[in-house]
C-alpha cells in the first residue's frame, strides 16, 4: 500500500515538473518574464527641462514603451535644474532627464550631497555656445573667412581680444551657463581656456564656490528657457545652452552661435536619466523596466538614419513638451545648425541618441567630468587615478543597462549589435579629436588634467 | 381698443414707464459694455504697434483664439485620456484572462492637465489656502477683538509679518513642508501643500485685522443687553459678539479671498503646483509664437475667475448678515 501511494505521489511530481518544464518552453519568453517580477512601482512621476534632448522621456511615453514595460509614468516639466535635483533626492520624483556632472557632483558632495545614480546615458553632444550681436560682430573681425562664411570651429581666440577691450573700459564680461556641475559649464570653459581666457576657478575649501577666482570672464547661472531673454536684457553677454535656446536666438535676431559642443570634445555623454541609489536600490526591477523602454525609444529616434526626427520634432513642439515653435526645434534634430542668420550648415550628429552605443554610461565619461571639476577647483585636493575609477562605478551603473538590454534583445525588441559586448570594460578608446588638440584617455586622468596651460594641475591646491 | 379716454392715458403710461426704464439700466448695463468695447479697440490699436521677440503683443483676436485652441487641445486630451483607460482595461483583461488572481486596477490619467483642469486645480488651492487662513484667523480676531490685553500683545506680530511677500515666504514654507510632510504615499502633492500654506500665510491678515475691528466696537446698547441678561461669555460671543461682527468680519473675509488669488498665482509659478500659475510660467519657459497669446487668456481667466469669487462672497455675506437694510457691494 504505501509503496503504491508513495510511487503515485513521486509519479504526480514528475509528471507537473515535467508538465511546467513544458509550459515554460512552449510559451514566449516574454510571458515568462511577465510573470517573472513584477515592477516594485508602477505608478512613477520624472521630472524633465524643457531642452530637445528630453526627447527619449517624450518618445517613450507617446509610442506606449512605457505602458509595454507595465509602468504609468507622468511626465512634468520643471522650473530648473537645482529644483529637479532636489525633487529627486527627497523623493517627489522617482527620476529625471539630469546633466550628466549631477549624478556625480552630488554624489562627491559638490553642491547638496546625496546619492544619485544612472544607468542610461539620454544623449550625446546637443549643446552650443551662442553670443549677442554686439559681441559677435566685434569677434567676426578676428576669424578667418572662406568664400564670405567663417571657417568652423571658430576658437576662443577670437573672442580673447573683446574681452580685454571690455576689461580696458571696465566693464564686466558676463557669459551664462545653466548649472554648477552642467556639461555646458565643462564645456564652456574647455573652449575659453583654449583660447587662452581663463573662466576662474572654484575654491570650495576657502568657502568661494561662485567659480569666478582669477576669471577673466565671469561664469554665471541661468535656467536654460530664461538664457535668450537673460542676453537680450544685456544680464549676459552669451551662454552656453542646449538646444532649442540656441536656434531661438537666431530666430529672434538677438545672438549668432558661435560654436557646438561636438567641436569641442564630441560623443561624450550629455545627459543622462538619473534616480537617487536608494530608490535604485528599492525599485531594481522597475529601473530595469524603465531603462529598457528608453533604450526603445533612443533607438526609434536614430532608426534608419534619423528618419523618425520629424515626427519627434512635432511631439516636442508641443507645450507640454519643449514647448517651442516646431521649425525653431527642427534644425538640431534634423542634423543642420544655423550659425549666423542663413548660414546653416550640416551637423548630422548635433544630437546622438543611439548611435556609436551612445546610451551605455561609459565609465571614462564619468571620469571626463571628473577631471574637469578637479580642473576648476570643484575637487579641492589631488586624488588617485584609483579615486576617479571608484567614483565613475559608485554613480554609473552599466550592470542594470546590460540586464535590460539582454531582455530586450531575448524578446526581439532590439538585435545584440545594438549594444556593447558583454565584456565592455566601461572606456571609450582615447579622443583625440578635440578643439585644443588634448588626447583623452579615461585611464589616466591625473595625466590628462597635467597636459592643460590654463587650469589646475593634478596636484596643486589653491 | 375703442375708448380714447382710456386708451391715451395707458399709452401714455407705458411710454413714459419704458423711458424711465432706459434710463435706469442705461448707466448699468450700457455704460460698462461701452467702456470694455473702448477699452478693447484701445487694446488692438497698441497690440499692434508693439513687436516683441515673440511677435507681436496680442491684442484680442489672437487671445480669443487661443482661447479656442486651449478649447481644442482640452477635448483632444479628453479623447486621448479615454483611449488610455481604453489601453489599460485591455491589458488589464488579459493579465486576469492568464491569471485570475493577478492584482489589476486602473491607474489614473497620465497625461498633461489640461487648461481647464489647471483653473479647477488654482481654485481648490486657493479655497483651501483660504479656509485655513479663516479657520485661524477668526478665532484670533475675536480673542483681539474682545480682550484688549491680548491684542497689544498679538498686535506687533500682525503688523510685522502682514508686509511679507509670499515669494519671500516660499523658500521657508517649501523646506519646512519638504522636511515635515514626509511620507511614503501622500494624500496631498508637496506643491499642493507648499502653495496652500503660502496662501494662508499671506491671506489671514484682513481677516484677523477686520474682525478684531468688528468685535472691538460692538455698540454700547449691545453690551449692555449683555450684561443685563448675564450671559455666559461662550453665550455672549455666539450670539451679541458675532452676529454683530459678521459685516467687517465679511468684508475681512472678501479682502482675504481677493489677496489669497493674487498670491496664489505667484506661489504655483514657484512651487510648481499644476494650476495657472505653472501654465503662465510653463507658456513663458516655452517661448513659442503662442505664447504671449496663451499668458494673456491665463490673464483674462484669472481676473475674471477673481471677479465672480468676490461676487460669491457677496452673496453669501447678503445672505448671512442680518441688517437686509445695508448696501452692501
Amino acid at each position: 500500500m504505501r509503496n503504491s501511494t508513495a510511487r503515485r505521489s513521486f509519479m504526480k511530481k514528475t509528471l507537473t515538473g515535467l508538465g511546467c518544464a513544458a509550459v515554460m518552453l512552449l510559451t514566449p519568453l516574454s510571458m515568462q518574464i511577465a510573470h517573472a517580477a513584477n515592477p516594485e512601482k508602477d505608478e512613477l512621476k520624472f521630472g524633465f527641462i524643457k531642452l530637445t534632448d528630453m526627447a527619449p522621456l517624450a518618445i517613450a511615453y507617446e509610442k506606449g514603451f512605457f505602458e509595454d514595460e507595465g509602468l504609468y509614468v507622468t511626465l512634468e516639466a520643471q522650473a530648473n535644474w537645482k529644483v529637479l535635483l532636489d525633487r529627486v533626492i527627497d523623493g517627489e520624483l522617482d527620476g529625471a532627464h539630469m546633466l550628466s556632472g549631477q549624478p556625480i557632483g552630488a554624489t562627491i558632495g559638490f553642491g547638496t550631497k546625496a546619492e544619485v545614480v544612472t544607468a542610461f546615458t539620454m544623449d550625446l553632444n546637443g549643446n552650443a555656445i551662442t553670443m549677442s550681436n554686439a559681441v559677435w560682430a566685434e569677434m567676426k573681425k578676428q576669424v578667418p573667412m572662406e568664400n564670405g562664411k567663417p571657417v568652423h570651429p571658430i576658437k576662443a581666440d577670437t573672442l580673447k581680444p573683446v574681452v580685454e577691450q571690455y576689461k580696458a573700459k571696465g566693464k564686466p564680461f558676463n557669459l551664462g551657463m545653466v548649472f554648477p556641475v552642467s556639461t555646458h559649464n565643462y564645456e564652456l570653459r574647455y573652449w575659453l581656456a583654449a583660447g587662452g581666457i581663463s573662466p576662474g576657478y572654484y575654491a570650495p575649501a576657502k568657502g568661494d564656490i561662485t567659480g569666478t577666482l582669477n576669471a577673466d570672464v565671469l561664469l554665471s547661472v541661468t535656467p536654460p528657457p530664461q538664457m535668450p531673454a537673460t542676453m537680450e536684457a544685456g544680464t549676459i553677454n552669451g551662454y552656453s545652452v542646449g538646444e532649442p535656446w540656441n536656434q531661438a536666438a537666431v530666430f529672434k535676431g538677438i545672438g549668432v552661435p558661435v560654436i557646438t559642443d561636438y567641436d569641442i570634445r564630441k560623443n561624450m555623454s550629455e545627459k543622462v536619466f538619473g534616480v537617487s541609489k536608494s530608490w535604485a536600490d528599492a525599485n531594481p526591477e522597475t529601473h530595469k523596466r524603465v531603462v529598457k523602454a528608453l533604450i526603445r525609444a533612443g533607438k526609434w529616434l536614430d532608426e534608419d538614419n534619423n528618419a523618425n526626427r520629424k515626427e519627434a520634432v512635432e511631439i516636442l513642439s508641443r507645450p507640454e513638451y519643449v514647448g517651442a515653435d516646431a521649425k525653431v526645434i527642427a534644425n538640431s534634430m534634423t542634423g543642420t545648425f544655423e550659425y549666423e542668420k542663413g548660414d546653416k550648415r550640416e551637423v548630422p550628429d548635433f544630437n546622438v541618441f543611439f548611435r556609436y552605443h551612445a546610451t551605455y554610461p561609459y565609465y571614462s565619461d564619468a571620469i571626463w567630468y571628473l577631471t574637469q571639476m578637479r580642473r576648476w577647483g570643484q575637487i579641492g585636493e589631488a586624488k588617485p587615478d584609483s579615486w576617479y575609477l571608484d567614483m565613475a562605478k559608485q554613480v554609473f551603473l552599466p550592470a542594470v543597462y546590460q540586464s535590460a538590454a539582454s531582455e530586450l534583445v531575448a524578446e526581439g525588441k532590439a538585435q545584440a549589435e545594438d549594444f556593447p559586448p558583454a565584456g565592455e570594460d566601461g572606456f571609450r578608446p582615447p579622443l583625440a579629436d578635440t578643439i585644443d588638440g588634448v588626447s583623452y584617455d579615461g585611464r589616466k586622468p591625473n595625466e590628462y588634467i597635467n597636459q592643460f596651460k590654463i587650469g589646475l594641475k593634478a596636484d596643486s591646491v589653491l | 381698443m375703442s375708448n380714447p379716454a382710456v386708451a391715451q392715458p395707458i399709452q401714455d403710461t407705458l411710454k413714459s414707464a419704458r423711458g424711465l426704464a432706459f434710463k435706469r439700466w442705461l448707466p448699468r448695463l450700457l455704460m460698462p459694455m461701452f467702456g470694455i468695447f473702448a477699452f478693447l479697440l484701445f487694446w488692438q490699436m497698441i497690440a499692434g504697434s508693439i513687436d516683441t521677440s515673440l511677435g507681436k503683443f496680442p491684442g484680442p483676436t489672437q487671445v480669443a483664439s487661443q482661447f479656442g485652441a486651449l478649447v481644442d487641445e482640452h477635448q483632444r486630451e479628453q479623447k486621448r485620456a479615454d483611449a488610455f483607460f481604453a489601453r489599460q482595461e485591455k491589458r488589464n483583461a488579459e493579465k486576469l484572462a492568464q491569471n485570475p488572481e493577478a492584482d489589476v486596477s486602473i491607474r489614473p490619467y497620465t497625461g498633461k492637465p489640461t487648461f481647464f483642469k489647471q483653473i479647477f486645480t488654482s481654485l481648490y488651492t486657493v479655497m483651501t489656502g483660504f479656509f485655513i487662513a479663516s479657520l485661524l484667523a477668526i478665532p484670533l480676531g475675536i480673542v483681539c477683538g474682545l480682550s484688549k490685553p491680548i491684542y497689544n500683545a498679538v498686535n506687533p506680530l500682525i503688523q510685522i509679518f502682514k508686509p511679507v511677500s509670499p515669494l519671500a515666504w516660499l523658500p521657508l514654507v517649501t523646506m519646512v513642508v519638504s522636511a515635515v510632510y514626509t511620507s511614503s504615499d501622500p494624500l496631498f502633492a508637496k506643491s499642493f501643500v507648499t502653495s496652500a500654506v503660502t496662501v494662508a500665510l499671506c491671506c489671514l491678515w484682513p481677516t484677523v485685522i477686520n474682525t478684531t475691528v468688528g468685535v472691538a466696537n460692538l455698540d454700547k446698547d449691545m453690551q449692555n443687553v449683555s450684561r443685563v441678561l448675564s450671559l455666559s461669555p461662550l453665550s455672549h460671543v455666539r450670539r451679541i459678539v458675532l452676529p454683530a461682527a459678521i459685516p467687517m468680519i465679511f468684508t475681512g473675509l472678501r479682502l482675504s479671498l481677493a489677496t489669497g488669488w493674487m498670491v496664489l498665482i505667484a506661489a504655483e509659478m514657484l512651487a510648481q503646483n499644476p494650476g495657472l500659475g505653472k501654465f503662465i510660467w510653463d507658456e513663458f519657459q516655452n517661448g513659442s509664437s503662442n505664447s504671449l497669446g496663451r499668458i494673456m487668456v491665463a490673464v483674462i481667466v484669472i481676473g475674471l475667475l477673481g471677479f465672480v469669487l468676490d461676487r460669491l462672497m457677496l452673496m453669501l455675506q447678503r445672505h448671512v448678515s442680518w441688517d437686509k437694510h445695508a448696501d452692501l457691494r
